[in-house]
């Protein structure tokens, strides 16, 4: 790729391509094949599609294969894209249905309407008026699910590579970080730093080599955004690292990414490789004397190298254990050169920031969190599945609009945002406008952007405990308060679980929180007492009655269950005594049993068994 | 791992493959972690001679190569079973049962998250989030993800992979 005139001619060559298809009448089966996908069986939809189009010998079809649009709680998906008409996307297509479809909507064109997402009566709607992306406004995510990401023509066909083309041709490094400060974009991995500013100190700080570094290391349990958009627009990314490249002056980037990503680790090498073949990486892009080149390094497991000087000790082949700052990376970061270090979402917004204007981003969102935010929606929701939605959405708009409510009649309790360094939003919050500050505000935060939404059987206590256990085995081990802090929380916490806490414990809970917050050395130690303070603060009453009455509302800590048989229900058929594995059970047929709670091993087994609901857990 | 003619002159055939992996990665900076994923991937670990040989060609202390596999959850220095189950322990996974589903493993495989089967063929492992958190619970066999997961699927999944030989 030499000229600009070279990528528009490319441009315009797929394009003519993707009408021809419609010119010839040519349907295009797409099978969605992110890692979630693939998990739900979309290899074996796409082999049968393809095994019926054969033995039905279809002409005029196309099949191909693209990313996730998003929709994990109807995965695996397919859609038809016919000619003239809106694209059918069917949803939960097992095998079987996948023939069917070829079948019956292509063969007798007749559409296969139980598994349609987008039917409205008897009308197909535009995907985008469905509940679940009516709410949705995307940017990050845009192409996500629409193209195949192994092919950069395609990419290039949706304006790809145009926003570096514009930078490297239009654009002084000022100009282009200036633009980026207007935006208002800030860093959507976790602290919200805005990303215009970071680029400006590294723009500003004199050596003969800076480096880029794209954070996808991805740690937050519950978050997989970055996964999706590597997965399904890896040259975005690419592109993004570029520009940044070319504002602060570096010749070299690096792709920090998580080794229990495959898809995403090999459509990420097939992308840098088709991108170098085309000079869209590599020395002198498009004539302008501009090098820039990106290599990828693979995490090993830790999750402290989120943090961003884990990540770089890391990067340099040690042990990923985080330094104090300043100085920062921007000043000094991989092996001692400036350095920024944005994460992958971050990055997938740039390219639209260029070619549409900082303006057009700006007037997104709230008065200080511009743009849009994606967020991985999971736990008790109906809908699961990633979503990107204005800046200052409500919650409320994301549990029962998007996601459609939680499922089986339950109660919303907390959803939890910003992971093992977040906490939770209670139902008081419900119509709080999500943002940075507002998350911040109520002893929460942004973070990647998971959320986990729970419901009345979750024990908040058991959550906090879950967390700190995280923390606890992830710290790693350079600073003392965390060290040692988390570990004495996680041993109060548990002993609360077990029903052994004591009433000071809380307080005790809370000074020790206080006191790591405020010493330990990075990020990971800092937040890590979030989620006990923020389940403390809404959710007071839970602690107090695991402590003074050895119970748990939720049913979920074992060891303050009891299992009990109701005698107006138990038929007396002994088929919980004969499955218990500690002969905790006895009595005789044909009258109701009794559970020994001395001997019981509150295993559920018994719960399990009996048809006739008289084993209960309380 | 040593030269089984004993001449002490002859290479094993692992240190010749530890030598291609340096030579690929020798213009690199910060090559250790690479050696180390690749070494692994061939070898399935990285016992003590491994890393000792590694730690002599990348001229650095044996000291700093063991202090970055012992750093990092993902490398291990005893053998692995055939299949790695590794059960996602993240927050979505939490939430809809995953510590059941690993109970149930640890009962049918008779083994303890982190311990091999006797015959070597699985290996049980608890894992950070796999992102694949619309489908909670799920596992990870090697590469292939199972999600939607129930005790009830437990034994299947055990069975489909002694099937495959």
């Amino acid at each position: 790729m030499r000229s600009v005139d070279e990528l528009k001619a490319l441009k315009d060559k797929t394009l003519k391509e993707m009408s021809a298809k419609i010119n010839n009448n040519i349907t295009t089966i797409v099978v969605h094949m992110g890692t979630c996908g693939i998990a739900n069986g979309a290899k074996e939809v796409l082999a049968a599609v393809n095994e019926e189009i054969k033995s039905k010998n279809l002409k005029n079809v196309v099949v191909t294969q693209t990313g996730c649009p998003g929709m994990c709680y109807a995965e695996p998906l397919v859609t038809v894209e016919a000619p003239g008409k809106k694209p059918f996307f069917y949803g939960k297509v097992t095998p079987n249905d996948a023939k069917k479809i070829v079948s019956e909507h292509l063969v007798n064109n007749k559409s296969v309407n139980e598994l349609l997402l987008n039917l409205d009566g008897d009308k197909i709607t535009d995907i985008s008026e469905i509940p679940y992306y009516k709410y949705q406004k995307k940017v990050a995510l845009s192409i996500c699910g629409k193209i195949d990401p192994e092919k950069i023509e395609e990419y290039i066909a949706y304006d790809g590579y145009a926003a570096l083309a514009k930078v490297l041709k239009e654009m002084t490094p000022e100009q282009l970080i200036d633009n980026i400060i207007k935006s208002g974009l800030r860093g959507r991995g976790g602290g919200g730093f805005p990303t215009g500013q970071k680029w400006k100190f590294a723009n500003a700080s004199k050596s003969d080599q800076k480096y880029v570094v794209c954070n996808a290391d991805e740690g937050d349990p519950g978050a997989f955004m970055d996964r999706s958009v590597l997965e399904g627009t890896p040259h975005a990314v690419l592109e993004a690292m570029a520009i940044a490249g070319y504002a602060i002056g570096s010749n070299q980037g690096y792709v920090y990414v998580r080794a229990e990503y495959p898809v995403a680790v090999a459509n990420l090498k097939t992308a840098i490789k088709q991108a170098r073949d085309m000079g869209l990486l590599g020395k002198n892009i498009f004539g302008t004397g501009f090098d820039f080149d990106v290599d990828i390094r693979l995490g090993a497991g830790a999750f402290v190298c989120g943090e961003e000087t884990a990540l770089l000790a890391s990067i340099e082949g040690r042990r990923g254990e985080p330094r104090p700052r300043p100085p920062f990376p921007a000043v000094s970061g991989l092996w001692g050169k400036p350095t920024i270090i944005n994460n992958v979402e971050t990055f997938a917004n740039i390219p639209h920031i260029i070619r549409n204007g900082a303006e057009w981003f700006a007037s997104m969102g709230t008065e200080k969190s511009k743009g849009t935010k994606v967020f991985a929606l999971a736990g008790k929701i109906n809908n699961t599945g990633l979503i990107e939605v204005p800046m200052g959405t409500t919650l409320r708009t994301i549990i029962y609009e998007i996601g459609g409510g939680i499922p089986n009649g339950k109660k919303f309790k907390a959803a939890q945002t910003g992971g093992p360094s977040g906490g939770c939003i209670s139902a008081e919050n419900l119509d709080m406008q999500l943002d940075y500050d507002n998350l911040i505000a109520i002893g929460s935060m942004m973070g990647s952007g998971g959320m986990i939404v729970m419901d009345e059987e979750t024990c908040m206590v058991d959550i906090a405990r879950f967390f700190l256990e995280f923390t606890q085995d992830e710290s790693c081990g350079k600073c003392p308060p965390c060290r040692i802090g988390t570990k004495r929380m996680l041993e109060t916490l548990t002993k609360i679980c077990e029903g052994k806490g004591k009433p000071e414990d809380l307080e005790n809970l809370e000074i020790l929180a206080k006191t790591i917050k405020s010493t330990a050395l990075c990020g990971l130690g800092q937040t890590s007492p979030n989620p006990v303070l923020s389940t403390m603060r809404y959710f007071r009453k839970e602690y107090e009655a695991h402590i003074t009455e050895q119970k748990c509302i939720a049913g979920v800590c074992k060891k303050l269950l009891n299992y009990s048989i109701l005698t107006d229900k138990c038929i007396g058929c002994g088929l919980c005594a004969r499955n218990c594995p500690v002969n905790a059970i006895s009595g005789e047929p044909k009258k109701p049993y009794v559970i020994d709670s001395a001997k019981c091993i509150k295993c559920g087994v018994c719960l399990e068994k009996c048809k006739f609901g008289a084993v209960v857990k309380k | 791992m040593s030269c089984q003619c004993e001449c002490g002159t002859c290479k094993s055939p692992q240190f010749e493959l530890i030598d291609r992996i340096i030579e690929h990665h020798k213009d690199e900076k910060g090559a250790l972690i690479p050696v180390l994923h690749e070494a692994q991937e061939n070898l399935g670990y990285l016992p003590e001679d491994v890393q000792a040989y590694i730690a002599e060609k990348l001229n650095v202390h044996l000291s700093e190569v063991y202090g970055v596999v012992s750093f990092y959850s993902l490398f291990s220095i005893v053998p692995k079973g055939k299949y790695k189950v590794s059960i996602c322990l993240g927050t979505a996974c939490y939430v809809k049962g995953s510590g059941e589903i690993l109970e149930e493993f640890e009962k049918q495989l008779g083994v303890k998250v982190g311990q091999t089967t006797e015959d070597g063929v699985f290996t049980l492992e608890g894992c950070r989030c796999l992102g694949c958190c619309g489908l909670a619970p799920v596992l990870m066999v090697n590469d292939n993800v199972h999600g939607r997961l129930t005790t009830k699927e437990v034994s299947g999944i055990i069975n489909k992979y002694k099937e495959i030989k």
